[in-house]
């Protein structure tokens, strides 16, 4: 039976299937003569199983996520076995074929079939037949058996080759005739959707598992829910001899959930992809707007049939592959609608050509692109190529063969060919397309392909004819700047309509003019969410901004900006499958934030016929008038029929012709309030969405409200073309008028919105979005609070999943606020409200963390008094008052209770504590080391937090006391993460996120890297250092499975653990962490406190834990993945009862971070990020530090005490034992008693579901995952290697070596320094020498003593986190390329590389050397971001380089062998400096190109080394102006100090 | 927060007192104000902590961090308003408050707390100076009465806040100025008359009407106050002092501090007073009684030219320091030297009065005994025991009992009103302040019991929300 028809995987409590992710590997064979061979067959399916480590197994080993391949139609087979079946097919090409996934219920497939027939009837083709599909259902999994549909082919035979039938049944009388491929083709494709549709709409209980795999007349394909190996085995045709194709496209799924989704695998029917659309939503929405406008001759009439373009349900890949199908059988050839989909950054590459960069612009007039990391491989079956998105976060390597053959894949060594027989090894760049005709015989390179679409037509006159730039126009009459409110306007009424409060100013708007910053803050978020909160609250704090996290990769929009784009071009959209000149006749607004002479130049433009209307977003808001009673129901009218008007009259204005529409709330007054902007911008977005004519008009918001990063990112993401906030730049200026700013008006203004065009981007960017064109509307947002009309009528599409506020509340928190502005004559009325969110104010919004419960929680813990204590988690677990958390409106159930001596220990419950990931670094030594005492002591786990920990901390004192963090956090920045630090931990922490600012990197400003957090970070005392946004090695879910293999490797010993943040969705990555064998997930709420953080990102950023728990909880049972992982929980926990909810809602562990500062002596000075902290908690400050106070019986006094009052609750809910509460969320239920006004419809049904599951399927931790590592080869190398391990004796050996061999070298390293220590082995103790081409993570920790030679090809991650070892890579000695011109292994390689040498011969990827710390290398060129945020290490780069070189590098040198002196050129100059070299720098480079040379045999470093006069003038030395400074500053005191001594 | 190493860069400095020899010769206010630049450099210590304790500790919730960051960049007029926002009269405040929120300053944990009460004070003052604070009557009126008796500080806020929103306010006091224990029991030497006068003048041009010398209940009566006004608030304090009645108690020369200091008051303003004169030149004085009352009648006394001053008090000597029993952030009890002190006096603690002694009437000595507390009792408080053998005299010939007050005087007015009363005699009212008696608040000592001039402010100010919302019905 089908699960999915029986509902098992339907949407329930708070999982929901939208939000499962998928990534694979993915790659092609294909013979570029264009040669039909079976061996092209063979060699697909190899190069799949190949793949297999990329892919994933569920909780049923044998159902893998989904494999397939996609292959020329095989018509000699075909004629073969469809004679069997008694079909007679005509000569090739004249009929299509495909697979089509059939109910198992005999009367329902027999339906399917009617239908299927009815339509190719109609469309005037011929049923040849169907064909029972031969499969062997043994060999795949239990999952995959019980969801097996059956499967038959269908063939359809092409009637304009059959004269008679062509016109026997006519079909739409404008229907273009079928007379070539393309056009039978499209017949094919009219068929499907229209099977597909009826199948959909009819009553069949089985539908969902109709599916057609492909139909098409020129290609095929394989697939289903099946493991790689499986494919050949299930479908027995793929065995037959006779199946040939000159090319095959193959795909590996690995998705986060394990449902069983056959129709799901890939290919789809043009491509096959690899990685994640993050812009999905908007997407999906603005090609239904675009559905309106939808013509094309090709189609004519039949366009109709087709809609809705993207077939609703699909994984973003399938929806990707609707979009380009549509397209590319409309007519525009493949490479053009790559191109359009997915364009590469052009909009700050001044290395494109301009005819290449006319194209994209004109394109980007009306198609945003599809933005997301994504390896795309995609056929038409003549033509194959690949393409990468902008950001090149996937890996493709190829290899071109003497032979004709390509292969290309997610990495290297997939299939065997002789290294004699290579021609080319490449890559593909990011934003290029890697392309080879079958027809023609050849590849067409990046260049010549994007050339010949761009010359296609003349889209840089077209341009230059039409699109008008807002810079260019010229300000009318009126407009004057105004900046100013209009007269009569009362400044500080209206901020208080509006909301302001002193701290918008004082914290938000004042810092972003004055600085052009996002303001910072720290200790995270102790506030009620919106729904509770007393005070009325702006719309936009109801909603949470979401970000990637393992699934896909966050970018880094100030070091990475080359990929990022605000540009907006706003006007009426035409006909997207047409190109005519009017299609780019729009406004061109580099600024979407509009200043107010920009706005004005929209309201009165009137040139090119552009029109502008502006529709006001006002409301009467005088309910008392005519006597009406005031009621909710009355104001609420009001407000939604003003709402109802706006969307009228926007709908109006396209018809009447307009090219853009200001909403405006301009003239408000104390009758007259406006509609919350979000509500206004989001309603007629909807509206016009869902009336086809959204992308007919500009949007622009006029309005008063937004002054926050979060409001903009929020009314760009629900819709808005372009915002002009009035009220701030008004109020900017009358700050100056009142000399409070002192600065000049437009750079105060210029400065405001720089902050907040850069806060947008990092709003994009967290999403691993790069365009705002294509974040427009993207909705990346969970609403908390919001209830579902309010969502259905503005915000289409958004979960929101506790219910919550309706238009009634809105309304009245509206007219609230507007009220406000107009009442009341006390002096205290002189000044705005206090707000107190960001401060703690008597009369500001509530915080837990208040002065009443520091203190006693404070007094509680000195003084070791349990009843203080009582006192404290009083004032926290009863927050009926003002309640503040999800948790304090849930009560416990009456239950049995028991005798508090039947309770498990203490001791028991201690091991399930952990505090929080806070770096020595973010807090002092001493705060750092109080706190891994104590937990020691007790029994539980400190983590080290990101930034390493001091190797003296691994020895415990004599007294046995240790100061040793259990936990070893592994962040994206690598500091401090050598092999000997990670043998030295109980559990490695993969911190993905964190909870106050998730999706961001972060930065330790130079001036707090003191000697010794250099030291632990191994590190430049002073320098800088920056913690990218994403883990470099994980950018999606089956990278993060290979990083978590490679940290097992290295320490097989300690459990890994991953760390999320709560987010709607965050259950089904969880559920893929599962399946990448992480031992513990842990759940971080989104108040988590921090050193430093965007406090917009503190405020808006991350769900609650509450929620986030639930759904990984409820998620991980159902897919029977719950047995596998332990789960933690933490985030804002402070007392035993939150413990006991979190176990209740599923958590095994739980984290403390914030309350163990307190009881150290924290008082919520909020000053992390000023080194400033007066309690010597968080600061690095010598002298500050000296005041810390904290004491390590203290921080056990408080566990004591949450354990006893846990302990107390599990008696009162008669629990023995913790294991026994996890989950039970039948013990909870809310406590509506004291449910707030607001939140009267508050609905906690989802957070306390409970799946109803078999007995046998776990609800907590059971089982201990199997993390495959028994076999791996390093066992091998350890046993060889035991005479250096025991006797320090030198070892060398031989062995091959392949890409199923990852992680080589990290258990032998981790020996090593088990043994050892941090100083490892003597240099070359241990030598192993490999042939062949090695898996990922080659060379991973490699530690001191370990040399890696290896001759052949490596693929990515080589060198990763490399502490003191040796890597040498060059080609096998029989190939004939040149070394120098091809790659010789893939991306992000030596990252958070500690110390070592490698040496390369020939080129590296994309990130060679990121985050290197030390590792002194060579090689012979990179792709682009090289050495990004590299601080320390020596690079020598004989060749060129990509884009981006330096970005973010404040450490360490690089050495560029300029020879064509365009290396400035690919510089990110903004921390570095390019110098001539010195004498010492000479000696550097000579030493390393002869150790080059000696070990490689490098030609090119013989060159150079020959003539080393003369080459060695062509290298430029890459200098961070930082390092230099402080290098500098080393050196002087050094000198006086010789003075003196002397 | 102007400076975020502010407080590393600047040690606390306090006001400069006069020197002793100098200002025991006068009354005029023992303090040097600070410039203008000294106090920005001490606001510039000032943390602006995220969770400031000293705003949670002001019982006006003064908003201290942000007035604090005005001064330090030099905002003096947007400072003054912030404070004008909280408290009625600040410059009473900046000179005798005891300052709760500097001992619950973040900054007080490990170094010395910032000099909140002087930067109140400076912003005050400056902002007399520069003419920030003028009158600013209201510009309509509600036409609702309403009747403040008691023109102490609590009577004052009240009245200040009325008349803001609009309310004829009339206040009423039986002596013959206005101020209650501000003008007759605080020194001129702490704060200065004109300082009331300033203030005064400022509300009377804002349209409070004042009514000296009438004393509500006797000269005025109740039920005419109740036909005449929509309300009235009653601020009259807790005038009942407690007493000390051992035996003795009749001789002459044993005087409640409040008869003394508000005597003494009247002839430092040449104000008529009708009872014999009490005067401590040439005596020897005891104040009974260590708290800042005790302290005020020091300082007269000197000035006077008392041959000695002595004040005992019967509890022990506080701890210079905090100590476990009062953690930060509370208010602790510690061992305050005033100016008065610093001016000459003897102090004693643990002592116990047994008895007065005298001659011809007059007192001449008091016989004592020294006490401990090491025991508790069984709610753990430290019983009283008296140390054997211990027991000497004390030479005196003024003694002043400054040990406190019971509650408010029940006899006229309140006894006439029939108002309801708490277990410890303070007039008992709503949420909203209102007494037992419809339209009749109070707020104030009278209310709360003997307290600190700033809670008197807050309940004063909080009795005319209380008044507005029942006047106003919302």
């Amino acid at each position: 039976m089908f699960l999915i028809s029986n509902g098992v995987s339907n949407k329930q409590g708070l999982y929901d299937p939208q939000f499962e992710h998928d990534s694979c590997g993915v790659g092609f064979v294909v013979d570029v003569k264009g040669k039909k061979s079976n061996n092209i067959v063979s060699a697909g399916l190899e190069v799949l199983e190949r793949l297999t480590h990329r892919g994933a197994v569920g909780a049923d080993p044998k159902t893998g996520d989904g494999a397939g391949i996609l292959i020329q139609i095989p018509h000699e087979f075909f004629k073969k076995v469809a004679k069997e079946s008694k079909i007679s097919l005509p000569n090739q090409g004249e009929y299509g074929t495909g697979l089509v996934f059939l109910p198992q219920d005999e009367l329902e497939r027999k339906f399917c079939k009617d239908e299927f027939e009815k339509f190719i009837k109609q469309e005037g083709q011929t049923l040849l037949g169907w064909r029972s599909v031969p499969v062997d259902s043994s060999v795949i999994g239990e999952t995959a058996r019980e969801t097996e549909p059956v499967i038959e082919q269908v063939f359809i035979g092409n009637c304009c080759h059959r004269g008679d039938a062509i016109n026997r049944v006519p079909t739409v009388t404008n229907a273009p005739t079928v007379n070539d491929d393309m056009a039978f083709e499209r017949k094919l494709y009219l068929i499907r959707r229209q099977v597909e549709n009826a199948i959909k709409s009819s009553s069949i209980k089985q539908k969902s598992c109709f599916y057609v795999t492909n139909l098409s007349c020129r290609t095929f394909s394989y697939k289903g829910l099946l493991m790689p190996y499986q494919v050949k085995a299930f479908f027995l045709d793929l065995q037959d001899k006779d199946v040939k194709s000159c090319l095959a496209l193959v795909h590996s799924r690995y998705s986060t959930n394990t449902f069983p989704t056959w129709d799901l695998s890939q290919p789809f029917r043009f491509l096959a992809h690899n990685g994640e659309i993050n812009t999905l939503r908007g997407n999906v929405n603005w090609m239904k707007a675009k559905e309106g406008l939808l013509q094309s001759e090709l189609f004519g009439d039949d366009i109709e049939k087709i809609k809705s373009i993207i077939v609703p349900g699909g994984s973003d890949s399938a929806m990707l592959d609707n979009v380009l199908e549509m397209i590319s059988l409309s007519g525009k050839s493949l490479p053009h609608t790559l191109m359009m989909l997915i364009p590469p950054a052009w909009e700050h590459n001044d290395l494109m050509d301009q005819k290449v960069r006319d194209f994209y612009e004109y394109h980007a007039c009306f198609m945003e692109p599809w933005d997301g990391p994504a390896a795309i491989a995609v056929t038409d079956g003549t033509r194959i190529g690949a393409l990468l998105d902008r950001n090149g976060l996937r890996p493709a390597r190829y290899i071109i063969t003497k032979k004709g053959f390509v292969v290309m894949a997610s990495e290297m060594g997939v299939l065997d060919i002789d290294p004699s027989d290579i021609e080319v090894s490449g890559r593909l760049e990011p934003g290029k397309i890697f392309f080879i005709d079958t027809e023609e015989g050849r590849i067409i390179d990046d260049n010549e392909i994007k050339n010949t679409v761009a010359g296609s037509k003349p889209y840089g006159k077209w341009l230059k004819d039409n699109l008008a730039d807002i810079d260019g126009l010229s300000p009318n009459e009126g407009g004057i700047a105004q900046s100013r409110l209009h007269s009569g306007d009362n400044i500080l009424s209206t901020l208080k309509a509006f909301g302001y409060t002193r701290e918008d100013f004082k914290v938000i708007i004042n810092s972003m003019a004055e600085t052009g910053k996002e303001p910072i803050g720290s200790m995270g978020n102790d506030t009620p969410l919106a729904l509770l909160s007393q005070k009325p609250q702006l719309l936009y704090n109801y909603f949470k901004q979401l970000f990637a996290q393992v699934t896909n990769p966050p970018i880094d929009p100030i070091r990475e900006e080359i990929v990022m784009s605000l540009q907006t071009y706003i006007g009426s959209q035409k006909n997207m499958l047409s190109e005519t000149e009017s299609h780019c006749h729009k406004l061109k607004v580099k600024h979407p934030i509009l200043k107010d002479e920009d706005l004005n130049k929209i309201k009165n433009i009137n040139e090119n016929g552009f029109k502008t209307k502006t529709i006001s977003t006002l409301f009467k808001v005088s309910p008392d008038e005519g006597g009406i009673p005031q009621s909710r129901l009355h104001l609420t009218d009001g407000f939604t029929q003003a709402i109802d008007k706006i969307c009228h009259d926007a709908e109006f204005a396209i018809d009447e012709g307009f090219s853009f529409i200001i909403l405006s709330d301009r003239g408000f007054n104390k009758e007259k309030a406006a509609l919350p902007a979000l509500v206004a911008i989001g309603a007629v977005h909807q509206h016009l969405v869902s009336k086809f004519k959204r992308t007919q008009i500009g949007v622009i918001l006029e309005s008063a409200e937004p002054r926050e990063v979060h409001h903009f990112g929020l009314l760009f993401g629900y819709g808005a073309d372009c915002i002009n906030p009035y009220l701030v730049y008004a109020s900017i200026v009358d700050l100056i008028d009142k000399k409070e700013i002192k600065l000049d008006k437009d750079k105060a203004i210029f400065n405001y919105i720089d902050a907040v065009e850069h806060g947008i981007l990092k709003i994009l960017s967290k999403m691993g979005i790069s365009t705002l064109n294509s974040y427009r509307g993207a909705q990346i947002f969970e609403a908390l609070g919001i209830a579902d009309d309010v969502i259905e009528k503005c915000f289409t599409g958004t979960t929101s999943r506790i219910g919550g506020a309706g238009f009634d509340i809105i309304a009245k928190e509206t007219i609230l606020r507007h009220k406000s502005a107009f009442e009341g004559e006390l002096s205290t009325s002189l000044f705005l409200a206090t707000g107190g969110v960001y401060q703690w104010k008597k009369d500001g919004e509530t915080h837990l963390w208040n002065p009443q419960s520091i203190s006693t929680l404070q007094h509680a813990t000195r003084t070791g008094d349990y009843n203080k204590y009582k006192e404290f988690a009083g004032l926290i677990n009863d927050q009926s008052k003002s309640p503040v958390t999800l948790r304090s409106l849930l009560k416990f159930k009456d239950a049995k209770t028991i005798s508090i001596d039947a309770v498990e220990s203490e001791k028991l419950i201690y091991k399930r504590l952990a505090t929080g990931a806070m770096s020595f670094g973010s807090i002092s030594r001493a705060a750092h080391e109080t706190l891994a005492f104590a937990m020691n002591k007790l029994g539980g786990r400190s983590n080290t937090g990101e930034g390493g920990e001091d190797p003296s901390r691994f020895t415990p004192l004599p007294n046995g006391d240790s100061a040793r963090s259990a936990i070893k956090q592994v962040a994206s920045g690598r500091f401090g993460v050598t092999t000997n630090y990670l043998i030295n931990a109980d559990e490695i922490q993969i911190k993905i996120a964190q909870g106050a600012k998730p999706g961001e990197g972060g930065q330790l400003p130079g001036h707090k890297v003191s000697a010794i957090i250099a030291k632990t970070r191994y590190t430049t005392l002073g320098v800088t250092l920056i913690s990218p946004p994403p883990h470099h090695d994980i950018y999606s879910i089956e990278d993060l499975a290979q990083l978590i293999y490679d940290l097992k490797n290295t320490n097989p010993q300690a459990r890994i653990s991953v760390k999320l943040v709560s987010e709607i969705g965050v259950g089904t990555v969880a559920a893929g962490v599962a399946k990448g064998h992480a031992d513990m997930i842990l759940i971080s709420g989104g108040d988590g406190g921090t050193g430093a953080s965007p406090i917009s990102s503190i405020k808006h950023a991350g769900a609650y834990w509450e929620l986030g728990i639930s759904e990984t909880h409820q998620t991980l049972v159902l897919n029977n993945l719950r047995g596998r992982v332990r789960l933690q929980t933490d985030g804002q926990m402070r007392t035993g009862r939150d413990i006991a909810i979190a176990a209740l809602l599923g958590a095994e562990e739980y984290g403390f971070c914030t309350a163990a500062l307190i009881v150290m002596g924290c008082v919520m000075l909020r000053h992390c990020h000023l080194n400033n902290c007066s309690l010597g908690v968080a600061t690095q400050d010598e002298l500050l530090s000296q005041r810390f106070m904290g004491r390590v019986d203290e921080v056990i006094n408080y566990f004591g005490f949450v354990v006893r009052e846990l302990r107390g609750i599990m008696a009162e809910l008669g629990f023995r034992t913790m294991d026994e509460m996890i989950g039970r969320t039948e013990f909870l239920e809310l406590n509506s008693s004291i449910l707030p006004w607001k939140a009267k419809d508050i609905d906690f049904s989802k957070i306390l579901y409970k799946p109803k599951m078999p007995a046998s399927v776990a609800t907590r931790c059971v089982i201990v995952q199997d993390h495959n590592i028994d076999k791996v080869l390093d066992r091998e190398l350890i046993k060889l290697a035991k005479p250096a391990l025991e006797k320090s004796q030198v070892v060398k050996e031989e062995l091959e070596i392949k890409n199923v061999n990852r992680t080589t070298g990290a258990m032998l390293s981790g020996e090593v320094c088990k043994r050892y220590g941090e100083s490892g082995l003597p240099t070359d103790t241990i030598n192993f020498k490999f042939k062949g081409v090695s898996g990922q993570s080659f060379g991973a920790f490699l530690a001191r003593g370990v040399t890696f030679e290896l001759s052949g090809l490596a693929n990515d991650y080589v060198g990763k986190g490399m502490s003191g070892g040796k890597i040498i890579i060059y080609p096998d000695p029989k190939v004939t390329y040149k070394a120098e011109n091809n790659i010789m292994m893939g991306n992000t390689t030596f990252y958070g590389a500690i110390a070592g040498e490698a040496y390369i011969r020939g080129v590296a990827g994309e990130r060679f050397c990121i985050r290197n710390s030390g590792v002194n290398a060579v090689v012979e060129g990179v792709g682009d971001h090289g050495c990004e945020y590299m601080t320390g290490g020596h690079v020598v780069i004989l060749g060129k380089t990509g884009r981006n070189f330096g970005a973010g590098m404040s450490g360490g040198v690089a050495y560029v062998y300029d020879e064509d002196k365009t290396f400035n050129k690919m510089c990110n100059m903004e921390m570095i400096e390019l110098e001539e070299l010195s004498k010492e720098d000479l000696t550097v480079i000579r030493d390393m190109l002869h150790n080059h040379f000696r070990y490689t045999k490098s030609s090119v470093a013989k060159r150079i080394v020959d003539d080393f006069g003369a080459e060695s003038k062509k290298f430029l030395k890459v200098m961070p102006k930082e390092y230099k400074r402080i290098l500098k500053q080393m050196e002087e005191p050094k000198k006086t100090g010789e003075v003196s001594d002397g | 927060m102007g400076d975020v190493r502010g407080f590393l860069k600047h040690k606390r400095e306090t006001m400069q007192y006069r020197p002793v020899c100098e200002r025991v010769s006068d009354y005029a206010e023992v303090f040097n104000l600070k410039s203008d630049e000294k106090a920005r450099e001490q606001a510039a210590r000032c943390m602006d902590c995220g969770t400031p304790f000293c705003h949670s500790s002001c019982p006006v919730a003064n908003i201290i961090p942000e007035w604090n960051d005005f001064v330090y960049k030099g905002v003096w007029e947007k400072a003054f308003a912030m404070l004008d926002a909280t408290n009625n009269l600040p410059e009473i405040t900046g000179r005798v408050c005891p300052a709760p929120c500097e001992y619950s300053c973040v900054l007080g944990i490990n170094d010395d707390p910032v000099t909140i009460r002087e930067n109140e004070l400076s912003i005050i003052e400056n902002a007399f100076k520069h003419g920030y604070i003028k009158p600013n009557p209201p510009k309509t009126r509600t036409g609702k009465k309403v009747a403040v008796i008691g023109s102490g500080p609590a009577g004052l806020s009240c009245a200040a806040q009325l008349n803001k929103l609009s309310h004829n306010v009339v206040v009423f006091e039986r002596d013959q100025k206005i101020g209650g224990l501000m003008r007759y029991g605080i020194p001129d030497f702490k704060l200065h008359k004109s300082v009331l006068d300033r203030r005064i003048d400022i509300w009377k041009k804002e349209g409070i009407e004042f009514k000296t010398g009438v004393n509500v209940g006797v000269d005025y009566s109740y039920d005419k106050l109740l036909k005449e006004f929509d309300a009235a608030c009653l601020t009259g304090g807790s005038r009942k002092p407690r007493d000390l009645t051992i035996p003795g108690r009749d001789l002459k020369g044993i005087h409640f501090a409040m008869e003394y200091l508000s005597q003494s008051n009247k002839k430092v303003s040449s104000e008529k007073f009708d009872e014999p004169s009490i005067t401590a030149k040439g005596k020897k004085v005891l104040v009974i009684g260590g708290g800042d009352t005790g302290a005020d009648c020091v300082g007269t006394a000197n000035r006077q030219g008392a041959s000695c001053v002595v004040q005992i008090e019967v509890l022990p000597q506080p701890p210079s320091c905090r100590d476990e029993s009062c953690p930060w952030p509370s208010y602790p009890m510690l061992l305050k030297t005033t100016s008065s002190h610093e001016e000459g006096a003897t102090r004693k603690w643990s002592v116990l009065t047994k008895n007065f002694v005298g001659y011809d009437g007059r007192v001449r000595k008091v016989a004592c005994v020294e006490v401990e507390f090491s025991q508790k009792d069984a709610n753990g408080r430290p019983m009283m025991k008296e140390v054997s053998g211990s027991e000497f005299e004390i030479e005196a010939d003024l003694i002043l009992l400054a040990i406190g007050f019971l509650h408010p005087e029940h006899e006229g007015l309140l006894e006439q009103l029939k108002v309801k009363f708490d277990p410890r005699g303070n007039v008992k009212t709503d949420n909203n302040y209102m007494t037992s008696v419809k339209n009749v608040f109070s707020a104030g000592d009278m209310h709360r019991g003997q307290s600190l001039v700033v809670w008197a402010i807050s309940e004063g100010r909080a009795a005319a929300v209380g008044i507005d919302r029942f006047l106003m019905d919302y």
